[in-house]
Order: C-alpha cells, then structure tokens, then sequence
C-alpha cells in the first residue's frame, strides 16, 4: 500500500504542489484533497476580470474534476476539515470523514479581513476572496446603484473597477493618503488615482470608516468625521488574514501564520505547509509567484529528492486592470543609502521609478509603460551591478545593449 | 538692378576670404536669397566652400541694425539720420578744434568695399588732416605689405591663382588654406591629382587639414621661420640653385642677406626643432625644382617678427630669380575679401593713397593736389593696437569703427574694452546690432551688408569683382560710403558730393593713373584704363585684373627708382615674449573650418555651426596632463593679459608646448571666449601687426560642479551660468553650459531656466538626483520646444538626434519615449501587444512560437516563451491563440 497525502486546502498553492508532485513522483502517495470551495481548483487571480465581465468562471478554472479522477485524486470538495490528529495522523472533515496520513500538507490559504466596524455583519457587506464572493458582488450590481470599497489596495482597486464596469457609481475608500501605499509611491499613486478618476471612480483618502449603516441591509457607510455616504454594497479589501486556526489547534508552532523552514516543513516533519497561510523567516505572502517557487521546493521534498531550499526573491505586482499599466516590485520605497532614478512624462502618463542599492537594482515602480518590467525584475532577482548601464537603465535594455 | 525681376540670379562675390569667390545670388522674396558658385568667375570657376554655400542661410534680419542709435543716459535709443550725423559729426568737430585732427580716428575693416575704403580715406588724410586710420587687416596682412615694399618697392602679390596649376612644388607656411581658402585649396588638390608629382609642402606648427595632402609637413617650433627660411637662403646660394644673372642684374643686398642667413641646416634642424632629414628634403626639394610657389598666411604675417618672415621667404624668390614667370613665386593669401582693395587705396595709418606713400613729399602733394583738399596727413598715423592704447590713455579722444568689431579681434582684447569706455565719442558703422564693440558705442549707425551693398572688392590675385546688389536695403540702412560721405559734407568738406559707387571707383582709378609715369610717380598699381568707366559700365564691369594685361614682374622690373629688388638681411630673433615660469605654453590662434571672423554672419548658419559649436582649447594630451586638463573638460586659458574659459580638445596634432584657441567666440556667442583677450599685444617693429601666433599662457582646470546643454526654440539668459555659449540649430538655439552652483532642486530649476512657468506644461523629465544627473524636455503642441541635459561630467547624450527633432511637426510617439534618453529607443522586431505581462512576452512572439514550434498546449508555450509560466493570468489568452493559430496553420494547408 502507498503511503498517503493528504492536502488541507484546494486552492492555487496546494494543488500547484501536487501537481509538481506528480510530476516528480506520479505513483508515490495516495491523494486526498479537502478543500472548503465546492468547486475544482481555479485561479483566484482572475476573479477581477471575471467580476469585469471580461473572462467567465469557466475561463479560470484550473483543475477539473476529472483532472482529479484522471490522476487518482480523491477530492472532498465543500468539506473543510475541523480537525487534525497529529497523534494518531489522521484528519476529520466537518462531514466526519476521517482520513489517515503519511505525510500532511496544509494550504489553507487566508481569509479577508473584515473591519470589525459597527454594521459589518450587515447584508451587503463582501469580502472580495472567492467565486461566492463574486457572484455576490454581481448580484448586487444588478439591483443596486451605490458601491463602497473599503481599502485601496490592489485587491480594492481591482473590485472598484469591476464593479464600476458593472454600471455601479463607486467610492473606494483608504485609510492613508495614497492608493496601493504597499506597492506604489506617491507619485505613481496619483498618477494611478487621475487615471482611475477618469474611469469614473470617486475616491476618499485618510478617511476612517467608523460604522456600517443599515435598518437590514447596509445604506451608507459613516466616516470618524461624521460624513456619510451612500452605500448598497459593500466590499472590504482592507487585506488579508492567514487561515491559522486549524493548525494552531493541531498545536503547530505558529506565529503570525504556520511557521516553516527552507523545505516547507513545519515544526511536524509529517507536516508541510505552502502559501499564504506560511511564514518564512519573517515573510507572510499573498503574490503568486513565490507560492509557485514554495510548491516546487515543498513537492520535492514530499518526492523525497531533498535537496532544495526555499529562498524569497521579490515579486512584481500588476495591477489587472485593464487599460492600466501598473508594475511595481522589490524594494521601492528606498531607505538610508538607496539612489533613485525618475522619469516623468505627466502627459503620456508615463511615471517610472527605480531604486539602487549600492550597484543593484533593488526596486521599480513603473506606471504607464511596464514593458521594461520583467527586465528590471530580473536585474533584482540576480543581484546585477548596474553600474555601466545607469544612464540608461531607465530607457530599456535596446540602450543598455 | 530692377528688385522686381525675382528669380534672375545676380552676378556678385562671396563677402568671407581673400580667394573672392564668385557667386549667383537669387533673390528669394525681399529677404532671402540662393546662392551657388559663378561658373564664369575665374578665381573659383563655380565652386564654392561650405560657408560660401551656406551663405542664404546667413540672410534675414534677425539681429540687424536697421536704424540709427544714439546713446543716452546710457541706453541706446532710436535716432533719425540726421540727429545721428549731427551728433557724430558735431562732437567730432569740437574734438579736432580743440585737441587738433589726431585727436581722432577711423577702425576700418577688410570688408568694407573698396569705394567704402576710398571714401574714409580721403576723407581722414586729405580732410581731417590726420593718418589716424587703420584697419582690421592690420591684424592679417600687413607684415605681407610691409615685406613687399621693402623688397619690390610696391605692395604687388607676384602669383596669379592659376601659377598654382602651374607650378611643380607648393610650399605653404602658416597657412591652413584647407579650412581658410578651401577653394584655392581644391585648385591644388585637382591639379595635385591631374599630377601627383605636384609636391605640397606644408610649414605649420600643428597638423592642420591641410597637412592631409601634403608631401611634406615640417611642424616648425612656433616662431622659428626665419631660421628655417635664412637656412633655405643658404643653402640655396651654395647649392647652385642661385640665379646668379637675376641677382646681378636684378637685386640689391644679397650679401648683406646672406651673412644674416648665415646657418647650417644642423642648426636650422636644432632651432625649428625639426628632423634634419626633413629640413634637407624641403631644401634640395626647393633647390631642384624651378616652379615653385610659397604661399603664406596668418602663420607667418601674425608675429613680431612678421615682415622678417615674408621677406625671408622672398629672398629665396629672389635669389633663384623664381619671380614674374608662371607657376613661381612668393604668394601673399589673404585673409578679407578686400584686404587687397584696402592696400589699392592705402587704407592703413602709413600708406597714402593708390600706392603712393605717406612719407614722401612729392607723393603727399600729389595726392592732395589730386584731391583738391585742405590738407594732407603728412606723418603715418597710429597703428591698431598702438591706435587703441592711444585711446585709453586719452590721446585720441574719438573712433569711429566701422564693420569690424575690435573688442573681439584685437589683441589685449580687455585693453581695447577699456580704451572704448573711455573714448569720449564712439562712432560704430555696423550690420548688427549686438556686438561686443557695439555695446560702447555712443552712435550707431546702421550699414548696408552683403547683397544690398554695392562696390568692388579685390581678390589675392588682385583681381577686382564687383559685389552687387540683390536685396533691397532693409529699414534705414545705408552704404557706408554714404553714411561717410554724408558725415564730411556735415563736417563742411567739399570733394565728398559723390551719386553713386561708380564715381567713387571711377576717381579711384584716376588717381591710381594719376602722375604714373616712369619718370614721375611710377607704380605698378594702374587702373587708369577704368577711369572713365560710366555707371552702366561699371554694373556690367566683369572681374578683372591688375596690372591689366601682363604678369607682375614679367619685365624683371621693380617698383624701386633703380628697378631692382632688394634682398632684406633677416636676423632671426625670437617672438617677444617666450614661454617659461608661470607660463609654460604659447598660444597659436587661427580660423575654424566653418566660421568666419566674429560669427556675427556665419553665426546664423545651422549648418556651419554643427563643425564645431562651440570654442575649443586644442592642446597635446601630455600637457593637458600637466595641466590637469581633461579632454571634453573646461579649462581657462590665463597669459598675463587676459584669460578666456574654452572646451579642452585634442587631435588637433598639436605639439607639445602649443596650445590652440579659435578666434571667432565673443561675447555674443559665450561667456567668456574671447581670445583677444589673452593675446599679448606686441606687434612687428615694422608692420605694427600683432603677434597673434605666440602668446605665453598657461591652461588651468575650471572647475564646475555641472555639464549641461539646452536646445531652445527661443533665446535664454543665461547670465547666471558659470560657462555658457550659444550655437544656432536649424529651428533652434543650442546651448553648451556649465556650472558653479549646487543644483537642489533640478525641476524647478530648469524650469526657471528654460521660463517654463506653467504648471501643467507638457514636461517630461528623469532625474538621478544622487549622480546630479537631470534631463527634461518641453513640449507645446506635440512638438518639441526646449530639452535641457545636465550632468556632473561632460558625459551628455549626442545633440544630433534631438536637434533633428526641432523639424518634425509633431513628436511621433516613438520619437517621444526617447527624447530623454536623448537618442531614439531601438526598437527590436514587433512582438505584438503584450499577452504576458509577467515575462512581458508579446503576442506575435506567442503565435510565431505556436506556429513555428507547433506547440500544442499552453504547457508547451510556457515552456518554449515562457509566457504564463508565473501568474497564469495569460494563460486563458494563450490557449486562445493555440486555436486561432491552428485554425489559420489548417485554413492555410487547406488552400
């Protein structure tokens, strides 16, 4: 009998990890997959063009069920495990199914974060992390007129724009005085702001939302300064929370998520844990593609060829709004020693930032023309000395030639 | 002409050097006009150098000086003539009463006409009653005319420019006729390829352009020509090249010549700092070969020991009797259009009039007898530079300059600025309004320039062209004739009542037929055939030639009284002031390829500013070493007199020791490059002209903290900037800057600059703000207005790419991406509209790879471009692709 895997978490990370399983070890474990979602596996990134209208479920799905059954996976999809007995090795759904395991692996992903404001519990009030979610916000977008995103993040951006495709009249609200402050500086962000204002988008900075109104179903939403504006739905992309608990009651050492080391190996060596429920070192995560870095090191372990580490690079981050070019990656904001090159060209929309360290590139913000993106992120991840090419590092690699 | 027959091409000469071009001039509209080489002249037979081709880009009346000024309070202010004249005229009148006719003075120039120079002369020798005129071409050629008096007698140029087919050997010294008399270069270089065993030998202490056709280049230590010449003299006499006939017969003072010559080519090697080899090869070179021409030039005029020079070159004419017969002969080439003009009238402090001379009685009555005037100047009057000091020191209490701009061109340039500031009357005849002379003139008034004046001007060979008329006289300007003639009749003289040009020429000519004959005033110079010219005559006059009909010297006859040439004992001596001590290097001066003296004409050209924009200090990359000097770097070039700030440069083949500056940058065009200033002002004992060739200095870093350049549709002020000089582009300003100051904030600094004010202009910048490197561009209505580069070293992009964009009527968008990085942006193969933006992976790159790798699932084209291989955003488009690429692969078989 092959030893059993057994995957807690039907999303982009786990399934990514058995599918660089399978390709190592086709025949090394019997598979059981639990996931909550009662779909197949589908890429999560694409739920705004699928809110946009511009792609359909169907379009993101990754994993079919028969892609299960071909590979001799046993799915239990829309039921989430409750329990895991590490003692005994064995997990339980909330169905009661129980399952024993040789090796666990949990990618139980994160959960949205959802302001504990008065009223946040109203009708009308979404996360934005699952097809549910969507279907929600589209349902709401046919019957009523005023949208409120709470969070101007890359996530709330994405939604606000969705929704304004939708035919809704939205206000994105942010806490600080720049939208996507994670990913951007101040003057891409309002570079970002202008053009997103003439897409129809309204926009309150620095404001503090202080309740949710509604008799039965959200109304309006208050602000600290006692201003209130108009609200049928909505929608809380104040970021994101890692699912934890399971694992905190399985007794898994946890500090902000599940911590693990360089092989994704939590303090169970029966235990892995990839995406965005893992810490590494410090680094929770949410981009894609260290997840996908996580899934190939974590399955060559579970292959038993043990020989790679784990090893966080910067990521770059798109914004998936069509029309919009926004890339932004590694350190940008700079610190004590950092050098910046600028580029402006306010009437084409074109603003471009890259930082230096010394001899590297450690960051970009590019907006308007993200063309030279990847070749930048590729100058990060390799640590390049720019030197030689400074001058014209920021017209492209033709120059730098 | 009539001004109303557009389109009919007028026959005229070209206004820049001595060659004298002729030109057909087609008036284009009242301002404009084509120019293209005149197949009928004979000193050029239709072919012209880049600046004459350029000159319908020197047209239009940008910057001209159309009325009459006067200054007041200070600040000049429009005048009608007649306020104008009064006022000069006036003042010049109470001066000459009260401190007597030399308390005056006429600064002329080679380019005036030579009925323009008749007229001032008179009027200052035969009226006024002083000598106290002098001319820019004391700055070029008067060692030239001094040598030729003293050994012919007579100021004659013994070669015509076909001597140069002619000859089998040209020798030219000091000049770098490729760059300052392209055309008569071309004549050598045909002639050299008709007959490669025509030998060039170039005397030239830099590697000039010229030297690229040369058999021989003997780079002499700066100064040293007459050793070398007095070795050539000697060795001529021993080797049997010696005429001895020609000398019996035709001389005087060989002996004397050749005890001052007396140096063995070992020590002619040893003192000109020359490989004996070479100096043995130019001697038995010149020893063997009959027809030989030596040209000389500025090289050999500018120095103090200038008349030495050309006499010591003559010598050796004289003591192979190669003289008066084709294709031989010492060759004078000057420098102005009508330089020669000049010396026909006598247009300097110590010649007279038609070759007559100052110092003698009877020529002096003779001339005022011809005149009818008042008086005569019957004593040489003050020489340019000793005229300039005169007038500081409070001698000479009025000037009045006329077409030239001394406050750049003479040596000791800051001398001359403050002998103008306290002159008490300034007088400046001008085309232009903003000259640095300008700017101290208390009248000014407006000249007619070239193609709207009208008169003769004459040629190095002594061939006299008419410059014509082909565009109207714009606002109030006149012809400086006039304006002359209108200021002596205020003075109240008679003898100025002249209608027209042509009966200024016509006197002219009398007076150079008047009394000669050989046994009264004889002079070779005689144009008395032309002295009843009319004024149809006179606008048909074709080129023509003195002495009319014959060679000079074809006869073996001299101008002296005895007939007979003199040899001059030439003793070698060093320029005056040597290099040493605090100042190690010397200072040689010349023309750039595409410029012409102040660049108030040239100026205007885009396409003559694009050689060399801006002026440079050329210098041997060893001493630029020593002098912690950078190529591509600024440097200030300090002699005891003055110092000027220039762009340091090698490649000039300059030799150690030497350093190189042009003489065309002024106060007009940049901050600080005029080298007048750090000329020294000794001049030759004999000619008085100044030794522009040699001047002590030393070369300093001049630190700054920036390098920038701006092109601007319109004219900044740049005042504030530490170094700046302006070239004109086609469409634009260019300017070369550089700075003192630390720059805080870059945008609002250039916008200052630049007066770009309004906050939502089209502005386009990148900054690097730790490495000080800024650039921005400003853009109205798509097209581009103004760029500025800046960075700590001189280290900026190309200008050629973003000067071209000033012609575009809007940026393409391509266009636009790369004018900060100032070049355009290569573009690679068009990979189609970005699918992966992940790996930024194009479309097209996609559906080649589906096509051409026949990819079957979004696996394999991740694998092969990588594309949706990260987010997988993509990979719903990719799998589109696959259909469509294999829908069009089968609709394609399928056909």
């Amino acid at each position: 009998m092959k030893p059993s895997l057994v995957v807690i978490g039907n999303g982009m990370a786990g399934m990514r990890t058995v599918e660089e399983l399978l390709a190592l070890a086709p025949d090394l474990y019997d598979i059981t997959v639990f996931g909550a979602e009662p779909h197949g596996n589908y890429n999560r990134i694409l739920l705004s063009p699928v809110l946009a209208g511009e792609k359909s479920v169907d379009d993101i799905m990754l994993n079919t069920r028969a892609w299960y059954e071909e590979n001799g996976i046993t799915l239990h999809a829309g039921d989430p495990v409750v329990h895991i007995d590490r003692k005994r090795r064995l997990v339980r759904a909330r169905s009661g199914h129980e399952v024993r395991y040789d090796r666990l692996l949990l990618a139980t992903g994160s959960k949205p974060f959802i302001i504990p404001v008065p009223g946040h519990e109203l009708p009308g009030v979404l996360a934005f992390r699952d097809i549910a979610d969507v279907e929600g916000m589209l349902e709401a977008s046919r019957n009523h007129r005023h949208a409120v995103v709470i969070g101007g993040g890359l996530l709330g951006l994405e939604a606000a724009n969705g929704l304004a495709r939708q035919g809704m009249t939205v206000t994105v609200v942010h806490v600080t005085d720049a939208l996507m402050n994670q990913q951007l500086d101040k003057p891409a962000a309002q570079l970002l702001q202008r053009a997103l204002e003439a897409r129809g988008l309204a926009f309150m900075l620095e404001a503090q939302t202080a309740e949710i109104v509604g008799p039965d179903r959200v109304t309006a939403v208050r602000f600290k300064d006692g201003t209130e504006i108009p609200a049928d739905l909505v929608v809380m992309t104040a970021g994101v929370r890692p699912n934890v608990e399971l694992a905190i009651s399985a007794g898994l050492h946890c500090e902000r998520a599940i911590v693990v080391d360089d092989t994704l190996q939590t303090y169970d060596p029966r235990v892995y844990a990839v995406g965005e429920c893992v810490q590494h070192r410090r680094a929770t995560f949410g981009l894609v593609a260290p997840i996908w870095e996580q899934a190939k090191v974590c399955a060559a372990h579970l292959a038993g060829n043990g020989h790679r580490r784990y090893v966080q690079q910067a990521s770059p981050t798109r914004l998936k709004v069509t029309g919009i070019e926004l890339y932004s990656v590694g350190n940008f904001i700079g610190g004590e020693g950092s050098e910046d090159l600028v580029l402006r060209d306010a009437r084409r929309g074109v603003y471009k930032r890259l930082v230096l360290d010394g001899p590297c590139l450690v960051g970009a913000v590019l907006y308007g023309d993200v063309q030279d993106g990847p070749w930048y992120f590729d100058l990060i991840q390799r640590g390049a000395d720019i030197s030689a090419l400074r001058h014209h590092l920021l017209f492209g690699p033709a120059l730098a030639a | 002409m009539n001004l109303s027959q557009e389109h009919l091409s007028v026959a005229t000469t070209c206004p820049y050097c001595g060659v004298g071009c002729g030109v057909k001039a087609t008036p284009q509209g009242p301002q404009f006009a084509t120019v293209a080489g005149d197949t009928a002249h004979p000193s050029n037979f239709g072919k012209l150098c880049v600046k004459g081709s350029a000159l319908g880009e020197t047209l239009g009346l940008e910057g001209r000086l159309l009325h009459p000024q006067v200054r007041e309070e200070g600040k000049l202010r429009q005048a009608s003539w007649d306020e104008a004249l009064d006022r000069a005229a006036g003042q010049w009148r109470a001066i000459v009463d009260e401190h007597g006719p030399d308390a005056v003075a006429l600064y002329v120039s080679g380019q005036l006409l030579t009925e323009d120079y008749y007229v001032a002369n008179k009027l200052m020798k035969g009226y006024v009653g002083s000598a106290n005129i002098d001319t820019n071409s004391r700055l070029c050629m008067s060692s030239a005319v001094a040598g030729h008096k003293r050994a012919f007698g007579e100021d004659l140029v013994p070669v015509n420019y076909d001597d140069l087919e002619n000859a089998d050997m040209i020798v030219l010294a000091g000049s770098n006729l490729a760059w300052c008399h392209p055309i008569l270069f071309q004549r050598i270089m045909r002639a050299k390829e008709a007959r490669p065993g025509l030998k060039l030998i170039v005397i030239d202490p830099r590697r000039t352009a010229t030297c690229e056709l040369a058999d021989l280049h003997l780079p002499v230590k700066p100064g040293t020509d007459v050793w070398l010449f007095n070795g050539l003299l000697a060795y001529l006499s021993k080797s049997g090249a010696a005429d001895p006939a020609f000398i019996a017969n035709h001389t005087r003072g060989l002996d004397e010549a050749l005890e001052a010559a007396d140096i063995s080519p070992e020590d002619v090697a040893q003192a000109c700092k020359l490989p004996l080899d070479d100096v043995l090869a130019f001697y038995d070179a010149f020893a063997a070969t009959a027809k030989v021409i030596t040209g000389f030039s500025m090289g050999v005029n500018q120095s103090s020991a200038g008349t030495d020079k050309v006499n010591a070159i003559i010598n050796c004419h004289l003591v192979t009797g190669r003289i008066g017969k084709p294709g031989m002969g010492p060759f004078s080439i000057t420098g102005q259009p009508n330089a020669m003009g000049g010396r026909e009238v006598g247009g300097l402090a110590n010649m007279l009039a038609a070759h007559l001379d100052l110092d003698k009685p009877e020529h002096r009555a003779a001339v005022q007898e011809f005149w009818g005037s008042p008086r005569i100047a019957d004593k040489p009057g003050l020489k340019a530079v000793d005229l300039f000091q005169a007038i500081e020191s409070g001698k000479v209490k009025a000037v009045w300059v006329i077409a030239t701009n001394p406050i750049v061109s003479l040596p000791d340039a800051d001398q001359v600025r403050r002998a103008l500031s306290k002159a008490e009357l300034v007088i400046a005849s001008d085309v232009v309004l903003g000259t640095d002379t300008n700017a101290y003139a208390h009248v000014l008034l407006p000249a007619l320039a070239w193609g709207e004046k009208d008169g003769t001007v004459t040629n190095s060979e002594r061939r006299i062209s008419r410059q014509r008329t082909f565009l109207p006289a714009p606002g109030e300007a006149r012809g400086d004739w006039k304006i002359l003639c209108e200021f002596a009749q205020r003075l109240g003289y008679d003898g100025f009542d002249f209608a027209h040009q042509s009966e200024i020429f016509a006197e002219h000519a009398r007076l150079s037929a008047w009394r000669n004959t050989p046994d009264a005033l004889p002079r070779a110079f005689d144009i008395g055939t032309l002295a009843e010219i009319d004024r149809a005559g006179y606008d048909a006059m074709e080129p023509v030639q003195w002495p009319l009909g014959r060679r000079v010297f074809a006869d073996q006859r001299f101008s002296f009284p005895d007939g007979r040439a003199r040899f001059v004992p030439t003793a070698p001596r060093l320029p005056v002031n040597t290099a040493g001590g605090e100042y190690p290097l010397v200072l040689n001066t010349g023309r750039v390829r595409d410029q012409w003296h102040t660049m108030t004409r040239t100026g205007r050209a885009p396409k003559l500013a694009e050689h060399t924009p801006e002026s440079f200090v050329d210098l041997h990359p060893q001493d630029a070493l020593l002098c912690g000097v950078r190529d591509g770097e600024l440097a200030r070039i300090s002699s005891q007199w003055g110092s000027m700030v220039a762009r340091v440069r090698h490649g000039g083949g300059i030799a150690r020791g030497s350093v190189f500056v042009p003489i065309h940058w002024n106060g007009q065009n940049a901050s600080d490059a005029r080298v007048g200033a750090v000329v020294n002002p000794v001049v030759d004992p004999v000619s008085g002209e100044p030794e522009f060739k040699h001047t002590p200095v030393m070369v300093d870093r001049f630190p700054v903290q920036w390098h920038g350049f701006v092109l601007s549709r319109t004219a900044l002020e740049l005042d504030q900037v530490a170094y700046w000089t302006r070239a004109q582009g086609a469409g634009f300003q260019r300017y070369e800057m550089a700075g003192r100051n630390r720059i805080a904030d870059f945008g609002a600094w250039a916008r200052e600059l630049l007066g770009v004010h309004d906050e939502d202009a089209d502005w386009l910048e990148y900054a690097d703000r730790s490495a000080g490197v800024y650039r921005a561009v400003h853009i109205v209505d798509d097209r581009i207005a103004q760029c500025i580069f800046v960075s700590p070293r001189p280290d900026l992009p190309e200008r050629a790419w973003l000067a071209g964009l000033f012609s575009n009527e809007a940026l393409a968008d391509a266009e636009r991406a790369g004018v900060l990085a100032g070049r355009p942006l290569v573009q690679g193969a068009d990979t189609g509209p970005t699918v992966c933006s992940c790996f930024g992976v194009g479309r097209n790159t996609i559906c080649n790879a589906i096509r051409d790798q026949d990819l079957k699932t979004t696996a394999e084209v991740t694998a092969c471009v990588k594309a949706g291989g990260n987010c997988g955003s993509c990979v719903p488009e990719i799998r589109q692709l696959l259909v469509l690429v294999r829908e069009e692969t089968a609709a394609a078989a399928a056909s």
